[in-house]
Parts: C-alpha cells; sequence; structure tokens
C-alpha cells in the first residue's frame, strides 16, 4: 500500500507532487548544509562584524526565495491538484459505494442494490466513483493510498472521496485514524475489476442464500452467531458484526487479518479474542464435530 | 562588605524545608529539572518499549491495552512533562532573570506554586499507570473514542484532570514570565537590548497564556460529558464530535512552536558565544520568534485536514501553514550566516546546535509539503508524519536542550564538562536520531499508519521497523553518555571561572554558580551584549535592604520603583498539594470531599495572602 506506487490518476497527482517537492528539499538542505561547511572551513578567521551582507542575504533565502517556493507550491497543489482530491460533484460519478467504519471492521454497500459485504470493495476499472464514509461508532479513516488520500469517518458526517482505479487489480487500504484495541487490525481491501467482472460480481452479491437444513447452518441460526451476523435469505439479522451472505467469496477473515480458509475460521470462532484482542466477538467454545458443521456451513457461503 | 550584608539577606532556609518553602528561581529551576529528567526517563522507557514492540512484525511484548496506554503516556510526557516544564520550568526559570539582570522571577511564591502544582500534576498522571488504568485514547484524545461509552475506565478522567493541573501550572508560569520579562528588566536592557533568549521565552509564554484556554475548557466539557452527562461531544443529542478537535488544536498548534521557540532561544544564546559574533539580523530574528507564535494560532485546522472540511477552510489553513514559515526560514539563514561569518569554535553545546539547525532543516521541509493539501490528506497518521514531527520535537526542540545543559553547565556547577565525551556523546545521538527516525518516512509512504501495536508481515515494513528499533537503543546510548560525562563532570570537572566561554549575556557577569541574590550590583545595561560592552561607570545600584529588586518600564528600562521580593514561603506547596487532592477525590467519584478539599485550598490561599498583608 505505497503513496509512490499511484493506480489513479488521485494518487498519481499526489505522488508527482511528492517528487517535486522532495526535489526543492533536497536544494534547500543543500544550500544549509553548504552554509553549514563554509562555516566549518572558516572557523579559524576572524569574525566580520559587517551585518549589511549576511543581513541581505537573510532576507533573500530567508524571505524573498520561500515566498517564491512556496508560493508556487501552495498554487500547484491547492488550487489545481486538490481538484481531483475533493469530494467530487454529485454528477460527476456513476456508482456510489457507502463505506461504514466499526470497532474494528469495515461494511460496504451500494447503495441502490440490496449487497451488503464487508472488508472487501470491488470497483470497475476507469469508472469515476464516488466513495461516501461514515461510522456506527468512533472516527475511523478510510485509506486506500495508491488510489487516493484518506477521508476521515465522523459520527453524523457523510464524508466523500473519488475512487477511479486506472487498471485491475488489488489494492490494500487500512483505517488510518487511532480508533482503539484492534486500529491495528482494520484493514480493507479493494478489488478493481473489468466492468463485466465487477457486474458479476455483483449479481451474485445481491443473491440471497437459499435456506440450509445442515446442522452447521442450524447452530448458525439457533446458537449465538445470528445475534451479531447477517446472512440474507434466513433469519440471521444481527448488526453488530459483519454480514456473512457471501463469506466463502472473500479472501480474508476479521478486517484481512487471516486469509479465509477452514482452520483459521475455526480457530477464529473458538479463539478470536487470543488472535485480536478486545474485538466485539466472543470466544465461542463448541464440540470439534459442531465446529467443523459450522466451518462447513459458513464456506458454502459462496 | 555590601556582599555580606546581601548574604545575610539573602540566606536560604538549610535544609529540605528550605527546598520545600523555597522561593528562589535558581532552586525552583534546578526542581524542575529534576523532576522532568525523571519524566523524560519515564517517557524515554515507553517509546523503547513501543520500538521493541514494533521491532518485527507481529510481535508479543505488549498488547494493545498496554500499547495504547504506552503511546499516549508517551505523547503526554514529553509534551507536558518534559520539553515545555524543561524549557521554561528548568531553562527559563533558572536562566531569564540572570539574563536580565533581575534576582528573582517577578512573582516568586506563584513560581513555587507552579512547580508544585506541575510535580502534583505528574504524579497524579503516573498514578494512574500505578492504578492500571493509564490515559489510552492518545496524546489527541480524540472523541467518541475518549467519550465514556467507549471508554467506560477512569484512564480518560485521568487525562482530562492531569491536563487541567498541568495547564494551571503552565499558565501560573507564563504570565509570571512575561511580567519579569517585561518589568524586572535591569535598567538600561530596554527591548531592543534584551537578549534574544528573552524574545523566545516571552513569545512562548504569550503562546501558553492564550492557547492553554482551549484546552482547559475542551477537558472541562470531556469530564462533564463523560461524569454529568453533558452533550458537548455527543453527536446524537446535538453536540459535535469536531467540537473537541477545534479547541483541541486551537491549543494543540500554538503548542507545537511553543515546544519549539525556547529552543530557537537557546540556539540564539550558544550561536553568539561560541562565533564571538553578533547573532546577524537581530531584530528579524526577535520579529521572528514572535511572529511564529503570533501566526502559529491561526493553522490549527491543518491536523484536520482529512476530517471532510470544505475546501474553501482547507486552503484558509494552508496558507497560514505556508505564512508561518517564513519566520522559521528567516531565522535558519540567519543562525547559520552568523556561524558563517563568525569564528565558529565547534565545541559540545554548538554542535547540538549544528544537528538542531539540520534536524530542523529536514523536518522543516517536510513540514512545508503540509502545504500542499493533497499531499497532507495522503500522508497524515502515518509514520511520515512520525518522522517529521519527531524530527522537529526531538531532533529541533530537545537537540538545544542538550546542548544548553552543556553550555550552562559552568553555570550551574561552577565546574567544566568533559569536552571529548561531550563530543561524543554528540556524535552518537546525532547518529542514533538520524538512524530512528529517518526510515520512518519511507515506511510512512509506504502505508504504515500510526498508532498500530503491530503490524503484518507481508507488506514490508520489517526491515525497517528492525533498523528504527536499532537507532532508538543507539539513541538511548548516546544520551546516557550525555548525562554520564555531566554527572562525571560535576564531581571531577576541572573548576569553572565565572565566564568561560566569554559569553555575550547577563549571567556570565556572575559568579558560577550564582549567589542566592544573582548580582552583588544591578547591572546597568547598554547593549544587546552586556558582557562584550562593559557599561560606562555609573553610580551602582547595590539594594541592599531586604530582597530589593528595581522595577523599569516595559520599553525602555528606565528605573522606576525597587520592589521588595517575598521570602519562602509553606503557602505554594500546600496548595499544590491541596489542588491535587482535590483532582484525586474527583477521579474516584468522592464528589463531595472533593469539594471540602476545595475549600481548604481557599483557606490555605487566605492565609497565603493573609501573610502578604503583613
Amino acid at each position: 500500500m505505497n503513496v509512490l506506487s499511484p493506480a489513479s490518476h488521485q494518487a498519481r497527482d499526489i505522488a508527482s507532487l511528492w517528487w517535486w517537492m522532495l526535489g526543492a528539499s533536497g536544494v534547500g538542505f543543500a544550500v544549509v548544509v553548504g552554509l553549514l561547511v563554509a562555516a566549518w572551513m572558516r572557523r579559524r578567521r576572524p569574525a566580520t562584524a559587517d551585518d549589511e551582507i549576511s543581513t541581505r542575504f537573510v532576507v533573500a533565502l530567508g524571505i524573498v526565495v520561500p515566498i517564491l517556493v512556496i508560493g508556487s507550491l501552495f498554487v500547484i497543489a491547492n488550487i489545481f491538484v486538490i481538484r481531483t482530491t475533493q469530494a467530487p460533484a454529485g454528477t460527476a460519478t456513476r456508482l456510489t459505494v457507502r463505506v461504514i467504519g466499526h470497532d474494528w471492521w469495515w461494511e460496504v454497500r451500494y447503495p441502490g442494490t440490496s449487497v451488503v459485504t464487508a472488508n472487501e470493495i470491488h470497483i470497475p476499472t476507469r469508472t469515476p466513483i464516488l466513495l461516501e464514509a461514515t461510522t456506527a461508532d468512533v472516527i475511523h479513516s478510510f485509506w486506500v493510498p495508491e488510489l487516493n488520500r484518506k477521508i476521515d469517518t465522523i459520527p453524523g458526517r457523510l464524508n466523500k472521496i473519488e475512487l477511479e482505479a486506472d487498471r485491475p487489480g488489488y489494492f490494500r487500504g487500512q483505517c488510518a485514524e487511532f480508533c482503539g484495541l484492534q486500529h491495528a487490525h482494520m484493514a480493507l481491501a479493494v478489488y478493481a475489476q473489468t466492468p463485466a467482472e465487477f457486474r458479476r460480481w455483483l449479481a451474485q452479491q445481491k443473491q440471497p442464500v437459499q435456506p440450509s437444513n445442515t446442522v452447521g447452518g442450524q447452530l448458525f441460526l439457533d446458537g449465538t452467531c445470528s445475534e451479531c451476523h447477517t446472512i440474507r435469505g434466513t433469519s440471521a439479522d444481527g448488526t453488530t458484526g459483519p454480514d456473512l451472505t457471501h463469506l466463502a467469496s472473500r479472501a480474508t477473515i476479521a478486517a484481512l487479518t487471516l486469509p479465509n480458509t477452514p482452520s483459521n475460521l475455526a480457530a477464529w470462532i473458538t479463539h478470536n479474542q487470543q488472535i485480536k484482542p478486545g474485538n466485539k466477538m466472543i470466544d465461542v467454545q463448541l464440540p470439534p464435530a459442531k465446529l467443523r458443521a459450522l466451518v462447513a456451513y459458513l464456506e458454502s457461503l459462496r | 562588605m555590601a556582599v555580606a550584608v546581601l548574604e545575610r539577606q539573602w540566606v536560604a532556609r538549610p535544609g529540605l524545608l528550605g527546598w520545600l518553602t523555597t522561593t528562589d528561581h535558581k532552586r525552583i529551576g534546578l526542581l524542575y529539572f529534576w523532576t522532568t529528567l525523571v519524566l523524560f526517563g519515564a517517557g524515554g522507557v515507553e517509546a523503547l518499549t513501543m520500538r521493541t514492540q514494533l521491532v518485527q512484525p507481529n510481535e508479543h511484548l505488549v498488547g494493545p491495552e498496554t500499547y495504547d496506554q504506552l503511546f499516549t503516556l508517551h505523547g503526554i510526557t514529553m509534551i507536558f512533562f518534559f520539553i515545555i516544564p524543561m524549557s521554561t520550568g528548568a531553562f527559563g526559570n533558572y536562566l531569564i532573570p540572570l539574563m536580565i539582570g533581575a534576582r528573582d522571577m517577578a512573582f516568586p511564591r506563584m513560581n513555587a506554586l507552579s512547580f508544585w502544582v506541575f510535580l502534583g500534576s505528574g504524579i497524579f498522571l503516573y498514578a494512574s499507570l500505578a492504578a492500571g488504568s493509564a490515559p489510552d485514547a492518545g496524546w489527541f484524545d480524540y472523541v467518541p473514542l475518549a467519550s465514556r461509552a467507549f471508554s467506560p475506565g477512569r484512564n480518560i478522567d485521568f487525562y482530562a484532570l492531569a491536563l487541567i493541573l498541568n495547564g494551571l501550572s503552565s499558565t501560573l508560569a507564563a504570565a509570571n514570565f512575561i511580567v519579569t520579562i517585561l518589568k524586572l528588566r535591569a535598567p538600561g536592557m530596554s527591548l531592543n537590548r534584551m537578549p534574544l533568549f528573552c524574545f523566545a521565552f516571552l513569545a512562548a509564554s504569550f503562546g501558553l497564556l492564550f492557547a492553554l484556554p482551549a484546552l482547559t475548557a475542551d477537558c472541562i466539557f470531556l469530564f462533564l460529558d463523560r461524569r454529568v452527562g453533558t452533550h458537548f461531544f455527543d453527536v446524537a443529542h446535538g453536540g459535535s464530535a469536531l467540537l473537541w478537535q477545534n479547541l483541541f488544536w486551537i491549543f494543540g498548534h500554538p503548542e507545537v512552536y511553543i515546544l519549539i521557540v525556547p529552543a530557537f532561544g537557546i540556539a540564539t544564546s550558544i550561536i553568539p558565544a561560541f562565533t564571538q559574533r553578533r547573532v546577524v539580523a537581530f531584530p528579524l530574528v526577535a520579529i521572528a520568534e514572535l511572529l511564529v507564535v503570533f501566526i502559529g494560532f491561526g493553522v490549527w485546522a491543518h491536523h484536520m485536514f482529512a476530517t471532510g472540511l470544505p475546501t474553501t477552510t482547507l486552503i484558509f489553513f494552508a496558507a497560514a501553514s505556508a505564512l508561518v514559515i517564513i519566520p522559521s526560514t528567516i531565522q535558519v539563514f540567519a543562525w547559520c550566516l552568523t556561524m558563517v561569518s563568525g569564528a565558529a569554535q565547534f565545541k559540545t553545546p554548538l554542535l547540538f546546535i549544528v544537528g538542531f539547525i539540520l534536524f530542523f532543516v529536514i523536518g522543516g521541509l517536510t513540514g512545508i509539503m503540509f502545504v500542499a493539501i493533497p499531499f497532507d490528506q495522503q500522508t497524515t497518521d502515518t509514520y511520515f508524519v512520525i518522522a517529521h514531527f519527531h524530527y522537529i520535537i526531538f531532533g529541533a526542540a530537545v537537540f538545544p536542550i542538550f546542548g544548553g545543559m552543556y553550555y550552562w553547565f559552568p553555570k550551574l556547577t561552577g565546574r567544566m564538562y568533559f569536552e571529548l565525551p561531550g563530543q561524543i556523546s554528540f556524535w552518537i545521538i546525532f547518529v542514533g536520531t538520524n538512524v530512528l527516525f529517518f526510515p520512518m518516512h519511507i515506511v510512512g509512504l509506504d502505508g504504515m499508519p500510526r498508532r498500530v501495536y503491530t503490524y503484518p508481515a507481508n507488506l514490508g515494513w520489517g526491515t525497517y521497523n528492525l533498523v528504527e528499533t536499532i537507532g532508538g537503543y543507539i539513541t538511548l546510548a548516546g544520551i546516557l553518555m550525555l548525562f554520564g560525562n555531566l554527572v562525571v563532570s560535576y564531581f571531577s570537572g576541572e573548576r569553572a571561572s565565572h565566564d568561560p566561554w566569554h559569553g555575550p549575556t547577563l549571567e556570565w557577569t556572575t559568579a558560577s554558580p550564582p549567589p542566592v541574590y544573582n548580582f552583588a550590583v544591578i547591572p546597568a545595561v547598554r547593549s544587546a551584549y552586556p558582557n562584550w560592552d562593559a557599561p560606562r561607570s555609573t553610580k551602582p545600584l547595590t539594594l541592599d535592604v531586604g530582597h530589593q529588586q528595581p522595577v523599569t518600564s516595559v520599553d525602555d528600562a528606565v528605573l522606576g520603583e525597587i520592589a521588595v521580593m517575598p521570602h519562602e514561603s509553606p503557602w505554594p506547596i500546600l496548595l499544590a498539594l491541596g489542588l491535587t487532592v482535590v483532582c484525586a477525590l474527583l477521579v474516584v467519584e468522592k464528589y463531595a470531599v472533593a469539594g471540602i478539599a476545595l475549600g481548604l485550598c481557599g483557606v490555605v490561599l487566605a492565609a497565603w495572602h493573609w501573610q502578604a498583608v503583613e
């Protein structure tokens, strides 16, 4: 998740801003080092008393040059570059994704559809997307550096930025505002897909699951799971934890903490407080056979 | 003969009681010094524990609960309990009266009060750690994370009350510095002849005086929200989560200049002494020191660029942030050109100032980058920002403190430090600091966010973090060597003359260490470098009846009246004790008893003033 490997024109503008600023900073730093070296070279000469020439240097290097350089930076960055990184105009985007920060995971919705997922965002490439960010609890910050700058999620506010990926790919994001115990494990994944692939994904995510009579399915509905998690198409409609309707289609669990494999899922159910201490889920103790059945059910939610 | 009279008049009460009731600015300065040094140690242990936790991915030295308390305490400690009290409390207290030719601070008992309240706030803060509920929502303590709903323990109550108490101490100290600098200057030390050190401390004091009320109000709101159920920050009931941030940064951004400005003051003391040259562009530098704090009040929202404020607002604050850079560039080039045109002697204090200039320039250049709003929004809350402000707060604010310790060591102790170990300690700290903080720029651009207790192995952050941790331990070794050198020098250093550096300012005209009354004869001043430009012989002003101190006019320092300064007093320490107890009672929800204790504080204050009337 590197600021300097941009995959959108916004991130590219910011990255080139960085390279220009780094270059100018290098020159400024060299001037100061040069002066200090000069002080070293002529350390044995007696001090001069003349103030006029030195003061002129101070005015030139300390006032005139900085005003010119910082003035140019100000205009380029805050008049021009900011146009692409600020909240987009309502008509400029073609798809809206709403992200809601939770302690400590991301809820992702596609307004106008029934799709709700968690910790991963799928977007079509070369399509300007309006990303709306808010929070269910404390302040978080949505940040996918390869696509755009970060935006805080603030109670009572709906903040907006634009996402537009140049190319298909996987872009990691992470919460950038300290939000409590598991701030460190609050990452998310953005998958930029070709528009056709994206449409397929969205259509698949819209499907509710078929009711299941398996042991695992019943366990989910009867046990504590459904109090906090939703599985669309069943009676499970809790909202404290992530929507699990298409859990098996996701690459990771617990906000990118673990790869989504049956053994990790089992470990998470029984030992999540060791893996992600303080998270809002409880360690669920199940006999091995029931645990296997529950994991099998969850892995069937494609 | 006059000296013998003065010795009798100003003799300090012996023993421990003398220290507990002292009003001598030098003793209070030393009390500040030792206290802040202990707290610096605590902040350092917290920092190294964090660095050790982050040495490799998925390390388990501490859990998230402890880690959050560590980085919160580290920030609070280094800012409120080390840099500010070390620079204003210790350096300012000890040196300002000496530099302006005064015998004490303007309000000696209030000075004692500000120290004892500071000590109380420090003990109170660290009592939270002993109680297992140290503040854990960061030094910036954003709501709603810090609200009762998400932080039901006592952690945040300790935070709010410790900062209110600490703010009281700083406010008292700031008011005292302002009056001292403006009214107690030796006759003839008009404002344009005042040492730049004093300009810096004047700027810092005005900054504290006007910035702290915002923080205090914020902490009171927070405490009320948490304990009484008000809704200042509660969005569900019409409050605002951003109100906390606005008030916090209205304080917090001036605060970062308040941290650095005393360092400017120390630099402008050391540079002329070791170049034997007057500071280039003196008036510009003096104005710059004041301006940096003044403009610093208009930039607070640049800490909030990612909160979704309207673009117009962002541009206004970015413009102010651009403007505030100019006073700093003026000073950097004034220091450099003074060194170029002087005969620079690269002894330990000047080496620390060279280090300071380099760190300040690097941290300043990355600071300029935050004027570019999109870049700020991209890198804020990453390790890039940690790198930036540690170059400023450690490299630029603390290096002059180290340099100043060496520079004024002969004045305080009457002994010289050892030069070669001093220079070696500089190089170790200089290298260590760069190894510690430089890679943070890179790992920040590589996406590592701040305030994470661990990080995954597959992102390539491990190597940078390993190097940073090694740098942390190198820095520790250098700092230990620095203090080791000073301790050994204290016992076995060569005897120092009263003026080993041929320094420019008045503290070098009196004995080392200075007598209780500082100056047997009140100096007469006719230049900004009074020790270099000996005054014309004037009628000596001895003032040896009681604790006499001349009071002069604000601008031209024309002698007005002669004030009589108070003697030792037990009331400041009692009042500070009372206020600390009030806070402790508030934390444990004993409100009625707290009210009684507050009443007792009122009685102590009355008794204090009863004494004053006598």
